[in-house]
């Protein structure tokens, strides 16, 4: 029986008390706001802690408990959160749970149970994590990259248990990451509703579909290198741990490998810059042809590119490594691979463009926010391509720069597509809009924000203003003036970390007292905006699931008054409408 | 023809493209999920294994197969594959059985196969002890770290298909003597069969790179660019 069949046939179980509906919930929609919460939760307290590092840097010796261990904690704990905890698992475990059942036309997840069984793991994880701040030593102040041999060895801070149980967060993370995976995959694959082909499907599920492939295959490195590091902190192998000299005490290790290490965890730190970006670039494709009133330009292209740059990021990793001490032949290779990773991005940069030439541009509060990411991912994409050639990444390497470059790339241009995605998806999820005025002060705050934080870090790194350092005093290569930009940088990044505070009022405000949204409040083409319910209820679809007639990009079709074609129109109705309109317009 | 139709409608041609959710025959979901699995569990253990054969390049690297070494025997190692592979033939009769709806054989089946994996993973305990013994614990040298590292991931997954085997035998129990069960339960038998052909294979690979040399690692290594 076609799972489409099973899924009209069968009555819907909806779920009947508090704990089922809300706590233990299987409703996609339900764990996707979990997952979503409690990664912007977790993503605050990050927030927090770069805010403290800042006051460090710009303002050093103001904060009494900052001292050089309490600086490396945070760092770690920041890198850390920000890339995996908050937005790997909000664009895979938040948006992907929310969009994919609904935007393919399925009732739910194929695995129900596995996929409230993946947030459980999600949130055991984050616990195990956030509970590294409270055991003796405090958290590990490896750094994010957490390279062995120091991240294990005394004198860095949380060796004894603040790595393990960052080790034990990040295997259980991958249990989460794999069982929401397989789920999200095999919906994609064999759950879209009549109708609905592959090359139909929004670019959203596109994107967050090729991610959470490219997390599937690159999150087992990352398990590997993490099961390694325990095995040789706990049981006293030497996977990666040389012989070495600690403290004046040689260590019983010897003949490890520091360098497998990092060829493992960049096998998966290289493709999770992408399973972070390619659902930004899925979800930013549909809120810029939606805002502005335009079929996407080159769809197909874009899907193709999605694909190729999800297989292109496996062979790109030894790029951060370029200082390791690797054979210059890899970095030869390395190069160029990295180099022409840039085609098929610069591709879906200027399709984005051309869907908003002369395009019907309605400067709303998610548009806008995709318009800065369009202009944040190119300032940090460009940088990239400096970075991705050996001889101008040497002299960077560790500077300044990098942290301008990842930031700006993977941190600030993801997020603004977050918080668009949230402005445009939250009258579906919960039948209002957010303010809109606080919206764009948010946007205006945040984006203008962030280039008075990144734009100087830039000019820093090319002073050789090197990143990781706890205090700038007395070196001689760094100006004074380097001072007054720093402490410039940190006013901003308060201002802004501040300003977030918009937004979390806006978005718990709103539930209540945010104007009624209606059903379809962008008029937008795609199945989610068209389920007969808003919030859909559990099962999303009422008796009948849709039928999918059209791609999701019929916007402002010729010779129609309505400037969009949702997919469940058949070209039946549609020529009805034509034919409507026209004795309209006659008579 | 399935194929064909999930790349062939244009997008904003219209008209229906003919695509139907899913599944014609049962399982069809439970099928490709799994497939999904194996890929992953492929790619982990693949890491593992590169991870291995760059670290077998050191020089310090111990044979595990010279003299005195705990593996320069491999009766052990053939008769613990020699359990796992008659663990999925057992399987495989327990599905000839259903099919030809033989309720006594399906039983001896899953019971064979349960016991004789249990039976390896006894044996696989045992390889450790002798490990032990010769002075080659967990900790004494890098090969040995890898040897324990892969044998009991290997053996934490057979673990975990000896649940789903612990589930379809309660299935299996759960039924009256003449019962035969349905098509739900024939379609997790042939998964859970082929995870455990698939955990077979993955035990002869480790087998067969475990009793390598280290200049065969070498070779491997120079042939894939890493030496």
């Amino acid at each position: 029986m076609a799972y489409a069949d099973q899924a009209e046939n069968e009555a819907v179980h909806e779920p009947k008390s508090f704990f089922t509906r809300y706590i233990w919930s299987q409703d996609h929609k339900v764990i996707a706001i979990q997952y979503s919460l409690t990664a912007i939760f977790v993503g605050l307290i990050a927030l927090i802690l770069s805010g403290l590092m800042r006051m460090q840097i710009g303002f050093p010796g103001s904060l009494e408990f900052m001292d050089a261990s309490a600086y490396y904690q945070a760092m770690t704990m920041h890198g850390m959160i920000m890339v995996i905890y908050l937005l790997t698992a909000l664009f895979l475990g938040g948006f992907g749970n929310y969009l994919i059942p609904l935007m393919v036309g399925a009732r739910d997840m194929v695995f129900p149970y596995v996929n409230m069984l993946s947030y459980w793991f999600y949130l055991l994880s984050v616990l195990v994590l956030l509970a590294s701040f409270f055991v003796p030593g405090g958290p590990t102040g490896a750094g994010w990259t957490l390279y062995p041999p120091q991240s294990i060895t005394a004198g860095t801070p949380g060796t004894d248990w603040g790595i393990v149980l960052m080790l034990v967060s990040l295997a259980i993370f991958i249990v989460a990451a794999t069982m929401g995976g397989l789920n999200y995959v095999t919906t994609v694959l064999q759950a879209r509703t009549y109708g609905m082909t592959l090359f139909r499907m929004p670019l959203t599920v596109w994107g967050i579909f090729m991610a959470t492939v490219l997390a599937l295959l690159a999150f087992p490195a990352l398990f590997v290198s993490a099961v390694m590091m325990l095995f040789d902190k706990l049981l006293g192998t030497s996977f990666f741990m040389p012989a070495i000299v600690s403290m004046g005490q040689a260590l019983d290790h010897q003949g490890g490998s520091p360098i497998l290490f990092q060829h493992l965890f960049w096998f998966f730190g290289h493709p999770e810059v992408y399973i972070v970006a390619l659902p930004a670039f899925g979800l930013v494709s549909d809120l810029i042809s939606t805002h502005a009133r335009k079929n996407i330009f080159g769809y197909r292209m874009m899907v193709w590119a999605i694909v190729a740059i999800g297989v292109l990021s496996f062979v790109v990793w030894a790029h951060h490594m370029y200082v390791s001490g690797m054979n210059p032949y890899f970095g030869f290779f390395f190069a160029t691979t990295t180099l022409v990773i840039a085609v098929p991005t610069a591709l879906k940069v200027y399709n984005w463009v051309l869907t908003l030439w002369r395009g019907d541009i309605h400067l709303t509060v998610p548009m806008l926010f995709a318009l800065g990411f369009i202009l944040t991912f190119l300032v940090g994409g460009l940088t990239g391509l400096f970075l991705g050639n050996v001889i101008v990444d040497v002299p960077l390497s560790d500077t300044y720069f990098v942290v301008a470059h990842f930031h700006m790339v993977m941190g600030v241009a993801p997020i603004l597509v977050v918080f668009g995605a949230i402005y445009h998806w939250y009258p579906k999820v919960t039948g209002r809009m957010m303010n809109d005025c606080l919206g764009k002060l948010h946007f205006w705050i945040t984006f203008l924000g962030t280039y008075a934080i990144y734009f100087p870090m830039h000019y820093l790194g090319f002073l050789g203003m090197p990143r990781r350092y706890y205090s700038f005093e007395g070196y001689e290569f760094i100006p004074d003036s380097a001072q007054d930009l720093n402490a410039f940088i940190t006013v901003a990044a308060l201002l802004v970390g501040v300003s977030q505070l918009l937004f979390l009022f806006n978005l718990f405000w709103s539930v209540r007292n945010g104007k009624p949204a209606g059903a379809n409040p962008w008029q937008a083409t795609s199945l989610e905006w068209q389920t007969p319910q808003t919030p859909p209820p559990h099962g999303n679809w009422g008796a009948k699931l849709p039928v999918v007639h059209r791609w999701a990009y019929d916007y402002s079709l010729p010779g129609m008054k309505a400037d969009f074609v949702p997919q469940t129109v058949s070209d039946q109705e549609l020529q009805r409408r034509r034919s409507r309109e026209q004795v309209g317009g006659e008579s | 023809m399935r194929s064909q139709e999930l790349w062939r409608a244009e997008p904003g041609e219209g008209g229906e493209s003919g695509w139907v959710p899913a599944t014609e025959r049962p399982g069809r979901i439970a099928n490709t999920a799994i497939w999904l699995l194996l890929a992953v569990i492929s790619v982990l253990f693949l890491l593992f294994l590169v991870a291995f054969i760059s670290r077998a390049q050191l020089d310090d690297w111990p044979s595990l197969t010279g003299f005195g070494a705990p593996l320069a025997d491999f009766r052990p190692l053939w008769l613990n594959s020699l359990l796992l592979l008659a663990a999925s033939l057992a399987l495989v009769d327990a599905r000839r059985a259903l099919a030809g709806a033989n309720r006594q054989r399906l039983m001896l089946g899953i019971l064979l196969a349960g016991a004789f994996a249990l039976l390896f993973l006894i044996g696989q305990l045992r390889l450790w002890q002798l490990f032990e013994a010769t002075g080659y614990a967990l900790d004494a040298n890098p090969a040995s770290s890898f040897f324990y590292l892969l044998t009991g991931l290997h053996g934490l997954h057979l673990m975990g298909g000896l649940l789903v085997w612990g589930f379809l035998l309660g299935q299996l129990l759960a039924l009256d003597q003449q019962q035969l069960p349905g098509h739900h339960f024939a379609s997790s038998l042939q998964l859970c069969a082929r995870y455990w052909h698939f955990l077979l294979l993955i035990w002869l690979l480790l087998f067969l790179v475990l009793t390598r040399t280290p200049e065969t690692f070498r070779a491997i290594a120079a042939f894939c660019g890493l030496g």
